[in-house]
């Protein structure tokens, strides 16, 4: 596609296409390289009971919450957290471009980390910190190996996240918008009232809050 | 990868043999995947079940086909199955694209599925960058047809009738060696290779495309979805306007953003 001065361009498809991809067939080189760094990409999700040598039973949990992305880590840190109720029983150790974490749990807020608490008075409450960036390819990944450790039956799952409001569809310009704002997406297992109102159409989560 | 819904009652998995698969692929323009929405949203198709993948970015939102306040709350995933029993017609979209090195996998584990569910044939919508017309391409029509051996011994002829145009091979050397021929389709997503397997699989497949460019493609959804229609008769088309019976979904609002902050003026 020519641009206003005559150059050149080639548009990025919405489609999200890679087109160098399709036409390159593998090399072994290639599919080394490719399954060294897939290996490097792997989530790795460490329980505190692990280290015991104990065999692994799946976590009876009754409420599930999950906080993604800074603000609402910190929204948890700052309201709901505190070391005399809840203790660290869980951490995620994964590396990508864009952050990596470690086994530590003792972290600063502005750390990258993902750490999972349990509440000391009811065992089966479980609260999940995660204000690292999950790539779209370790999304999955973390989807199985957090839930997989799960025993799921009457499991209830929170997810909290947060958005820009530009990103968000509306008539009306986001300029007069009174933010910040909640929205709400349930599945229809979920009988109690919702707090907010339901997330409205062309509207669309992704990422890990949508995996 | 299929998951069913759970529609209650204790009812059994849906049975698609014998049916039509009608599939977008995720390409320029996502014209593919506008029509599919054309056609599940006028046919007021069913859901049936959903793809339980790693290979697509994840996603979620209400109800894109909502039509009132009561049907708006069911939730929507990247990749939806959709059914009409009284047309033998099971619809697949797809709504977020690939994750890098995971489109043949995909393409592995559904062509599988359309073994396995034994489908009589698969209808993929798709579209091809507009800029890499040859010069004969850009006159005529901007609509091609690709069939299967199997299907062309089953179909073919209709096309011809029809007087559909097939999608042309281009020259694997261009310069250097006009004579060995390859199927080429620019910004098709994973057409190519879907085809290609089932050409080798013996599924029988059938390719419609449309050139086009990004940009509002709307019109070309409406093109290609007619251009569909001209062969599967889903809907009754009126001569005069064939796009104006199909039902725009109500997720296709605010395509190009928000309104204006007043503000501007």
């Amino acid at each position: 596609m020519a641009t206003f001065f005559g150059e050149v361009v080639v548009a990025p498809s919405r489609a999200g296409l890679d087109e160098e991809e399709e036409a390159r067939e593998e090399t072994p080189e290639d599919r080394e390289i490719r399954r060294e760094i897939e290996k490097k990409r792997e989530i790795d999700v460490v329980w505190s009971w692990q280290s015991g040598g104990r065999a692994e039973e799946p976590l009876v949990c009754s409420r599930f919450i999950v906080a993604i992305g800074r603000n609402a880590a910190a929204f948890l840190s700052s309201f709901i957290l505190d070391s005399v109720c809840w203790e660290v029983v869980g951490v995620v150790k994964l590396w990508n471009e864009w952050c990596r974490t470690t086994s530590t749990t003792n972290v600063l807020p502005t750390d990258s980390f993902c750490l999972f608490y349990r509440l000391i008075a009811d065992p089966t409450v479980l609260l999940c910190q995660c204000s690292c960036y999950v790539a779209e390819d370790q999304q999955f990944q973390w989807l199985e190996k957090v839930f997989g450790s799960m025993q799921k039956k009457g499991l209830q799952v929170t997810i909290l996240s947060t958005c820009p409001v530009a990103d968000y569809k509306t008539q009306e310009s986001t300029l007069t918008l009174v933010s910040p704002f909640l929205k709400a997406l349930k599945t229809k297992e979920f009988q109690e009232q919702v707090c907010c109102p339901l997330l409205e159409q062309p509207n669309i989560v992704r990422d890990l809050p949508a995996a | 990868m299929f998951v069913p819904c759970d529609r209650g009652g204790g009812s059994a998995a849906p049975d698609f043999k014998g049916f039509t698969l009608l599939m977008p692929a995720v390409s320029v323009g996502n014209v593919g995947q506008l029509a599919i929405d054309l056609v599940i949203s006028t046919l007021d198709m069913t859901k049936v079940g959903y793809f339980y993948t790693d290979c697509l970015v994840p996603m979620v939102g209400n109800n894109p086909y909502a039509t009132a306040e009561e049907n708006s709350t069911e939730l929507s995933i990247n990749a939806e199955v959709y059914s009409l029993p009284s047309k033998k017609l099971v619809v697949l979209q797809i709504r977020s694209p690939f994750i890098k090195h995971k489109y043949r996998p995909f393409c592995e584990t559904l062509l599988s599925w359309v073994k396995s569910s034994k489908c009589a044939r698969v209808v993929l919508l798709s579209s091809s960058h507009a800029y890499q017309r040859d010069d004969e391409q850009l006159l005529g029509t901007p609509l091609r047809y690709l069939l299967t051996p199997d299907l062309e011994k089953a179909v073919g002829g209709h096309m011809k009738e029809l007087n559909w145009k097939e999608m042309e091979k281009v020259a694997a050397y261009p310069g250097i060696n006009d004579t060995d021929k390859v199927l080429h389709i620019p910004g098709g997503g994973i057409t190519k290779l879907l085809f290609t397997e089932s050409c080798s699989e013996g599924i029988q497949m059938a390719v419609l495309l449309k050139f086009c460019s990004e940009g509002d493609n709307i019109p070309d959804a409406f093109v290609l979805v007619n251009y569909l229609n001209e062969w599967l008769q889903l809907i009754k088309s009126e001569v005069s306007n064939p796009s104006s019976q199909w039902k725009i979904p109500s997720s296709w609002r605010l395509l190009f953003g928000n309104g204006l902050p007043p503000a501007l003026f």
